[in-house]
C-alpha cells in the first residue's frame, strides 16, 4: 500500500491535465482532526488487506465504546461520525453508529448537524427502519429560519426519505416553492422530483406548482423542474403537449446565449440544460406532426449553434440528432442530422466514433442507406480492440439483418459471444441470435447449427422462452409438410451426433431440448432404431452432471420411445435404476413408465407418434370415478374435501388464527404452470387429487406437458431449477459447420468488383459486400427486412402473438373511441340537435340513439328537420324524445371553440361517442330540481374508469336564457374533475343543455351527497340560482376486478387491512350461489372462483384500489372476509355487501 | 438518472461512494469490486463508456483516480462525461490544485461537493461559481 502513496505523491503535479505543477504537500493543507488523520494515514500505510481489517476492527471497537458512552460530547461524536463514515466507505460494517448519526442530526449545532445528516445519507437507505426517527428532525429543520438548516433538510429529503412519511413534509416543501432564495426553491423542486419518483400519486395534486416552477424567474429552479417534466412526459407525453411552446422558447433563449454567464461551461451556454430540453422535445414530438412543427426551427438552430468548440457541444449535437430522428420527420433536418452522424462516425476520437455508431443504430431502420455510406467504418469497428465498440457494431448489424446477410452477421455475433464472459451480454446476445435465426434462416442445417450454438453457449442463463419457442417451432411446423419433416430429421440427426461426442458437456437446457426432440421425432429416422436412441438417453441419465429436472425430461423421452421399440432391456434397467430414486419427480415418472410398460397396447394408445400438437381430451370432472365414489359414499365414507378446506378445518380445530388462507392452498391449483414443454406426465389426471384442480386442466396438454412435484402442501408447480453449471465452449463440430456455412454464403454471393488493393482491404470489401447486401437501393424491398414477413423463413404460427396483437388493437380502438368521446361535440350540431329535441322531454324515457341519425342521408336531412321541428313545436319530430345528450366533458370549452370542422365529421365523431356511451351502464334519469323556467335532471354513467355525472338543463317553452352556469360544490370524499362552470352563452327556448362531470373517489365512504347549483339569466329578468343535490353511494365507484385465482391468492397476502362480517341466514348451504349473484349484480363484484362452499370475489374502487372478498358458508350463515390495500375500504364494502344480501 | 458515483484509485481503494439507488451493503461491495474490475482493464485508447449490468458506466481517469458514474442506458454519455469533468474542475478550485490525498483526507468534504452538484440522481448545479459560493459559505461555518 505504501507504494501507492508514493505513486500518488509522484503523480501529484499531474493529477490534473490542466493543473499547474507544485500543489504543495497536500496533507498539510487539509485541516482534519488528528484522530481521523491518524486513521487515514494508518490505513494508507498498510500493505495487506488482513492488516487493514485488523486496524479497522480495532478502530471500530474503540469508536463503539466512545459513541455509546453517555459522556461523549456532540463535538467528539461529530469526529467519531466522520471516522465511521470512513470505515463504512472501506466496506466495514458500522451499523452500531447509525442511531448516533440520527441523534447527531437531531441535536447538534449547525456543523454537527451537517455531519449527522451526511452520515445518515451515507449509512441508511430509503427503506431503512431507523429513517423514521429522522422525520421529526427533518420537519423541524424545514421550519427553521436558518437557511443552512433548511438546505440540509431539503438535501436529505431528496436523497432518502421514507415513502410513507411523505405527507408529513409535503406541505412544508410545497411552501418552500415560494421561498425567496433560489437555492431553497431549487432544492424543494428536486425534493418533489424525488417524491414523484418514489410515490407519484402523492404529488399529483401539485402539478400546477410544477408549472409555476417551470416559469420561475431563476434559471436554476426552472432547470430543476425539467427533471420532473422529463419524467412525467416520458410516462405520458399527451398531457403536456401544451407546454411544447414554452420548452421551445426556453431552448431558444438558452441557445441564443440569453442566460447569465454563470451557466456557461467552457463558453457553451448551459449545455446540460440544452440536453434536457432536447430530450423533452424529442418525447413530445414523437409521432406528432403538429407538435413537431413547433420545434423544427429551434432544432435547426441548435444544430447550427453547436459549433464544435468543446466536447460538451458533441453531447448537445448527439442529443439534437437523437431528437430530430425521434420527432415527426422533416427531410431538411434529417439531412443535416445525417451529416452530423457522419462527423461522429468518422471522428478519430474513440468516444465520438462510439456515439456515432450508437446514433447509426438508432436511425438505421429509418434510413438504411446511412449505414451503407459508412460501411467501411463499420467493418473496421467490427474488429476494434475495444469490446464496447465491437458490441455496438454488432447491435447495429443486428438491426440491418435481412435474409441475405444473416449468416455473416450471426457468425460475427457468435464470434463475439464465444469471447464474452459477462452474463448480461451473453443473455442479450443469445436472444438476438435466436431471433435472427428464427426469422431469416436460409436453410434447415444452418438454423439447427445456429440454435445448437445458442443453446450450448447461452445454456442455462438464457431466457427460457428461447428453448420453448424453438420447440414450438419444431412441433407446430410450417405450411410445408416435407419442409417440417426435413427440419425435424436434421435436428434429430444433429443431436444424435452431438451426443456421440465423447466427453462433451452440454448445458441442462440444451439437453432438455435434445431429449424432447429425440423423444418426439426420432421415429423419423430410418436408419436409427428407437432402442439405440433409448440407449443413448440412458447413458445420459446415468451421468453425474445431469440435474434432476433434466432427468425427468430424459425419462419422458424414453417413455415416448418405448412403445416404438420392440423390446429393450435398457428400459427395464432404467426402471430398476430409478424406481428407487430419491428424487420424487424422477421416481414418479419412472413408475409411470413401469406401469405403462406392462401394458404395451395402452401405452401405444396413450403415446401416439407425432401427436404433440393434437389437443388432448381430458375428462376433467373425473366422471369415470362417479360410480366408485357413489359406492364408497353409500358405504359411509366421508365426502371428499379439497385440500385447502381440510387445512383450514384443521387449523380452526386447533384454534389457531389462520392469517394466510390462500398462500399455500391456492398454489395447489397452480401446478398447471406451463413453464416447460416437458414430456407428458401421465399422472396429471389419474392421480390428480381433486376434481377442481382437474377443472383447470380441461384443455389441451399440447407441448406444455404438466410437470409437478409432490410437495408438502399438495401438488406444486415445478420450479425451473437453476442448474448452476458453467457452460464450456461449444464443441468443435458446431463451429466448423457454421464456418462452412459462412463459406458457402460467401461464394453464393455475387462478388463486388474489387479494385487492386491490399489483401486486407479486399477482405474488408468482401465482408462489407456480404454484410450490407440487401441494404442498397437496388433491393428496396428488403430494406424493411424486419417488418417484412414474407422473407421470414420460419414464420411461426404464434397464436399467442396474434392474440396479443389483437388485444393491443382492441385496446387501441378503445383509447381511440375514448379520445373521440371527450370533445368535439361542438356548437354546430349542438344547434341542430338541440333544435330537434322535443321540449319538456327531459324526463322522458331514454332510447338509444337511432342509427338512422348516424346515416349520412339522415345527416343531410338534419337541417331540414331542424327547421321543421322549429315550426311545429308540439309535433313529434322524427327523432322523438330527448336522448340526444350532448356531452360536455372537461375540455369541451376549448374544443368547441375551435369547431370549424365540417358538420358531417362532427356528427361522425358524435356518433362514435354516443355509441360508446350506450355501452356503459347508466342509471335512470332523475329530475333534481326545476322551476318555471328550467328543469334539471341528471343521471349517472358508470364508466369503467370513473363515474360520469350527466346533468341536463332543459329550458321550458317560451323562456329564453341569456346564460346558464353549473357549479358543483366541492365534496370531501371525492373530487370532480376540474372544470370551470359550464357556460351556455344563450339558450333558446325549449333547448337542452348537458353538462358532464367526472367523479373520482378520494377516500372511501358509504353515502354522500353531491350538491351544486345552476344559475341562469333570463332575457327579461334577473339572475336566478337553483340548488340541487344528488345522492352518491360507494357502489357508484365500485367496478369488478377481473383477476385469476392465483392473483387473488397473491393479492390477498399482500393486503393488510381486513374486516370480517357474519351474515345470518336460514339456509346457508343453498344461499351461496344466490348471494354471489346478488353481490355480482348489486355490488358489482367479480366472482373469481367458487369452490365448494367458498367464493372468491374481487372488485376495485375507482380508479384502481383493489379489494378482495372471501366468503364462506358455515353452519348458520355466511362469513364475509374483506381485504384491501386501502384501510377504510373493507368497512364500507362490508356494509354495502351486507345491505345487498339482506335486501335481496 | 445517476445510479451511483464512485471514485476509486487504481488499486481499487474507494475514495468516494455515493448511491442513488437502494443496495444492501454486500451488494455495494460487490459493485465496487466489479466496477474496478471492469474499468481498470480498459486501455486509455478505449472509450470512456462501459456497459455494466443493465446500466452503463461513464468513467474518466485523472492520474491514479477513476471517477465513475453509473447511469441508465438511455442517458447521454457525453453529458455525464462532461459532468465528471465539471465536478473535477470544481474540486480543483475548492482544494486549490487537488490531488488524491486531498480527497483521501477530506473525503467528507468531497461528499458535500457531490451533494451540491448532484442531487436525487440528477445533475443539480452545473455553474462552478455557484457551487463554489455555496461551498465557501458552508466552509465558513467551521
Amino acid at each position: 500500500m505504501s507504494d501507492i502513496v508514493e505513486r500518488t505523491l509522484t503523480a501529484l503535479p499531474g493529477l490534473f491535465l490542466q493543473g499547474q505543477p507544485g500543489g504543495g504537500p497536500a496533507a498539510a493543507k487539509a485541516p482534519f482532526s488528528s484522530r481521523l488523520g491518524g486513521l487515514v494515514r494508518g490505513v494508507t500505510a498498510l500493505t495487506s488487506k488482513h492488516e487493514e481489517e485488523k486496524l479497522i476492527q480495532q478502530e471500530l471497537s474503540s469508536l463503539k465504546a466512545t459513541v455509546s458512552a453517555p459522556t461523549t460530547t456532540l463535538k467528539t461524536m461529530k469526529e467519531c461520525m466522520v471516522r465511521l463514515i470512513y470505515c463504512e466507505m472501506l466496506g466495514y460494517d458500522a451499523s452500531f453508529g447509525y442511531i448516533h448519526a440520527i441523534k447527531l442530526a437531531q441535536q447538534g449545532n449547525l456543523l454537527e448537524k451537517r455531519v449527522g445528516y451526511l452520515a445518515v445519507s451515507l449509512f441508511l437507505h430509503e427503506s431503512h427502519e431507523l429513517l423514521l426517527l429522522l422525520v421529526n428532525t427533518v420537519v423541524k429543520d424545514l421550519q427553521s429560519t436558518n437557511l443552512v438548516e433548511v438546505c440540509m433538510a431539503l438535501t436529505i429529503v431528496s436523497q432518502i426519505f421514507p415513502r410513507e412519511m411523505i405527507p408529513a413534509v409535503l406541505p412544508l416543501i410545497e411552501d418552500k416553492l415560494q421561498h425567496s432564495k433560489e437555492i431553497i426553491r431549487r432544492k424543494a423542486v428536486l425534493a418533489l422530483y424525488k417524491f414523484h419518483l418514489i410515490a407519484p400519486n402523492q404529488v399529483q395534486h401539485i402539478h400546477v406548482k410544477f408549472r409555476k416552477a417551470l416559469c420561475d424567474r431563476d434559471v436554476g429552479v426552472m432547470a430543476a423542474s425539467l427533471h420532473i417534466y422529463l419524467r412525467m412526459i416520458k410516462e405520458n407525453s399527451s398531457g403536456y403537449k401544451d407546454l411544447t411552446g414554452s420548452f421551445v422558447t426556453i431552448l431558444k433563449q438558452v441557445v441564443g446565449g440569453k442566460l447569465p454567464v454563470d451557466f456557461n461551461y467552457h463558453n457553451v451556454p448551459a449545455p446540460w440544460l440544452q440536453i434536457q430540453l432536447l430530450r423533452i422535445l424529442g418525447l413530445l414530438g414523437k409521432d406528432d406532426q403538429r407538435t413537431s412543427e413547433l420545434m423544427y426551427d429551434v432544432l435547426d438552430e441548435s444544430l447550427r449553434r453547436a459549433e464544435l468548440s468543446h466536447n460538451v457541444t458533441y453531447a448537445i449535437l448527439f442529443e439534437c440528432v437523437h431528437t430530430i430522428y425521434s420527432v415527426y420527420p422533416k427531410s431538411e433536418l434529417l439531412e443535416k442530422a445525417a451529416k452530423c452522424i457522419g462527423k461522429f462516425v468518422l471522428s478519430p476520437k474513440i468516444n465520438l466514433k462510439y456515439l456515432g455508431l450508437k446514433a447509426l443504430t438508432y436511425v438505421v431502420q429509418r434510413d438504411p442507406t446511412l449505414a451503407l455510406q459508412h460501411q467501411m467504418t463499420i467493418i473496421e469497428c467490427l474488429d476494434h480492440p475495444d469490446p464496447i465498440i465491437k458490441r455496438e457494431t454488432l447491435e447495429l448489424l443486428y438491426r440491418i439483418t435481412n435474409s441475405q446477410n444473416v449468416t455473416v452477421i450471426v457468425q460475427k455475433m457468435l464470434e463475439y459471444l464465444h469471447q464474452s464472459k459477462e452474463e448480461y451480454i451473453i443473455v442479450n446476445l443469445v436472444g438476438k441470435i435466436a431471433e435472427l435465426a428464427e426469422k431469416y434462416a436460409p436453410d434447415n442445417a444452418w438454423f439447427i447449427q445456429t440454435m445448437n450454438a445458442v443453446f450450448s453457449v447461452g445454456g442455462d442463463v438464457m431466457h427460457p422462452d428461447i428453448s420453448s419457442n424453438f420447440l414450438r417451432l419444431l412441433a407446430e411446423g410450417f405450411d410445408d409438410e416435407t419442409e417440417d419433416r426435413q427440419l425435424r430429421v436434421y435436428a434429430v440427426q444433429s443431436y444424435l451426433s452431438l451426443l456421440d461426442v465423447e466427453n462433451a458437456f452440454y448445458p441442462q437446457r440444451f439437453l432438455q431440448v435434445m431429449s424432447w426432440v429425440l423423444g418426439e421425432y426420432s421415429y423419423l429416422l430410418d436408419n436409427e432404431k428407437p432402442e439405440e436412441v433409448i440407449n443413448r438417453l440412458f447413458k445420459l441419465l446415468m451421468s453425474d452432471s445431469i440435474s434432476s429436472e433434466t432427468k425427468a425430461w430424459l425419462i419422458a423421452a424414453v417413455t415416448k420411445l418405448t412403445p416404438q421399440a420392440q423390446t429393450s432391456s435398457t428400459v427395464e434397467r432404467l426402471i430398476q435404476e430409478f424406481t428407487v430414486s430419491l428424487d420424487t419427480c424422477v421416481r414418479q415418472h419412472t413408475f409411470e413408465l413401469k406401469h405403462l410398460h406392462e401394458n404395451v397396447e395402452v401405452m401405444k394408445n396413450l403415446l401416439p407418434v407425432n401427436k404433440s400438437c393434437e389437443d388432448l381430451v381430458v375428462d376433467a370432472s373425473l366422471s369415470f370415478l362417479d360410480g366408485y365414489v357413489a359406492e364408497r359414499l353409500s358405504q359411509g365414507a366421508a365426502p371428499y374435501k379439497p385440500h385447502h378446506q381440510r387445512q383450514e378445518e384443521k387449523l380452526s380445530q386447533e384454534k389457531v388464527l389462520n392469517f394466510e388462507p390462500y398462500g399455500l392452498s391456492f398454489s395447489s391449483s397452480g401446478f398447471t404452470g406451463r413453464q416447460s414443454p416437458a414430456g407428458i406426465s401421465l399422472g396429471s389426471d389419474i392421480s390428480g387429487n381433486s376434481a377442481e384442480t382437474g377443472l383447470k386442466e380441461t384443455n389441451s396438454l399440447k407441448l406444455e406437458g404438466v410437470k409437478k412435484l409432490w410437495g408438502k402442501e399438495g401438488y406444486l408447480p415445478k420450479k425451473e431449477s437453476k442448474a448452476g453449471e458453467e457452460m464450456e465452449a461449444s464443441p468443435a463440430p458446431l463451429e466448423n459447420a457454421v464456418s462452412e456455412n459462412m463459406d458457402q454464403a460467401g461464394t453464393r454471393r455475387d462478388q463486388a468488383p474489387v479494385l487492386a488493393q491490399s489483401k486486407e482491404e479486399k477482405e474488408k470489401q468482401l465482408l462489407a459486400s456480404s454484410l450490407f447486401v440487401g441494404l442498397g437501393s437496388e433491393s428496396q424491398i428488403n430494406l424493411l427486412g424486419k417488418a417484412d414477413n414474407v422473407s421470414h423463413k420460419f414464420r411461426r404460427k404464434s397464436k399467442v402473438k396474434e392474440a396479443k396483437s389483437g388485444e393491443a388493437a382492441s385496446a387501441r380502438d378503445l383509447t381511440c373511441s375514448s379520445l373521440h368521446s371527450p370533445s368535439h361535440v361542438a356548437h354546430e350540431e349542438n344547434d341542430y340537435l338541440t333544435a330537434l329535441q322535443d321540449r319538456g322531454s327531459a324526463e322522458a324515457e331514454e332510447f338509444p340513439l337511432g342509427s338512422e341519425l348516424l346515416d349520412p342521408e339522415s345527416v343531410s336531412e338534419l337541417p331540414v328537420v331542424g327547421k321543421l321541428s322549429d315550426c311545429a313545436l308540439s309535433a313529434p319530430s322524427l327523432f322523438a324524445d330527448s336522448d340526444m345528450e350532448v356531452f360536455h366533458p372537461p375540455s369541451s370549452a376549448a374544443a368547441s371553440a375551435s369547431a370549424a370542422a365540417p358538420v358531417t365529421a362532427e356528427i361522425a365523431l358524435a356518433s362514435s361517442f354516443l355509441e360508446e356511451t350506450t355501452e356503459d351502464v347508466r342509471s335512470g334519469r332523475v329530475e333534481v330540481c326545476s322551476d318555471e323556467t328550467v328543469t334539471m335532471s341528471s343521471y349517472k354513467l358508470w364508466k369503467d374508469d370513473c363515474l360520469l355525472m350527466v346533468w341536463s338543463v332543459a329550458t321550458k317553452s317560451g323562456s329564453e336564457l341569456k346564460s346558464a352556469n353549473l357549479d358543483i360544490f366541492p365534496a370531501e370524499n371525492f373530487k370532480t374533475s376540474e372544470q370551470p362552470g359550464c357556460c351556455l352563452p344563450a339558450a333558446e327556448a325549449g333547448s337542452t343543455k348537458t353538462f358532464q362531470y367526472r367523479l373520482q373517489v378520494e377516500r372511501p365512504f358509504t353515502e354522500e351527497t353531491l350538491s351544486g347549483s345552476v344559475s341562469y339569466q333570463r332575457v327579461d329578468t334577473h339572475a336566478v340560482q337553483l340548488e340541487f343535490s344528488v345522492n352518491l353511494s360507494l357502489l357508484d365507484f365500485i367496478r369488478p376486478l377481473k383477476i385469476s385465482t392465483e392473483d387473488f391468492g397473491k393479492l390477498w397476502l399482500s393486503f393488510a387491512n381486513d374486516v370480517k362480517q357474519n351474515i345470518k341466514m336460514s339456509e346457508p348451504q343453498a344461499a351461496l350461489p344466490s348471494a354471489l349473484k346478488t353481490l355480482q349484480e348489486k355490488v358489482r363484484l367479480h366472482v373469481v372462483d367458487v369452490r365448494g362452499n367458498e367464493g372468491l370475489l374481487a372488485c376495485r374502487l375507482l380508479p384502481s384500489t383493489p379489494s378482495l372478498l372471501h366468503c364462506r358458508v358455515h353452519a348458520d350463515g355466511l362469513a364475509l372476509w374483506f381485504r384491501s390495500s386501502c384501510p377504510a375500504l373493507p368497512d364500507c364494502l362490508s356494509y354495502q355487501c351486507q345491505k345487498a344480501i339482506e335486501g335481496s | 438518472m445517476i445510479r451511483f458515483i464512485l471514485i476509486q484509485n487504481r488499486a481499487g481503494k474507494t475514495r468516494l461512494a455515493k448511491w442513488y439507488m437502494q443496495f444492501d451493503d454486500d451488494e455495494k461491495q460487490k459493485l465496487i469490486e466489479e466496477v474496478h474490475a471492469v474499468v481498470t482493464v480498459r486501455d486509455a485508447k478505449h472509450t470512456n463508456f462501459v456497459e455494466f449490468r443493465n446500466f452503463k458506466i461513464i468513467y474518466r481517469r485523472y492520474a491514479g483516480l477513476y471517477f465513475c458514474i453509473c447511469v441508465d442506458v438511455s442517458d447521454n454519455n457525453l453529458a455525464y462525461l462532461e459532468a465528471i469533468h465539471n465536478f473535477v474542475e470544481v474540486l480543483n478550485e475548492y482544494f486549490h490544485n487537488v490531488c488524491e490525498l486531498d480527497l483521501v483526507f477530506n473525503f467528507y468534504k468531497v461528499y458535500t461537493v457531490v451533494d451540491e452538484m448532484f442531487l436525487a440522481g440528477e445533475i443539480r448545479e452545473t455553474s462552478q461559481t455557484k457551487v463554489l459560493k455555496q461551498l465557501l459559505m458552508l466552509q465558513s461555518l467551521e
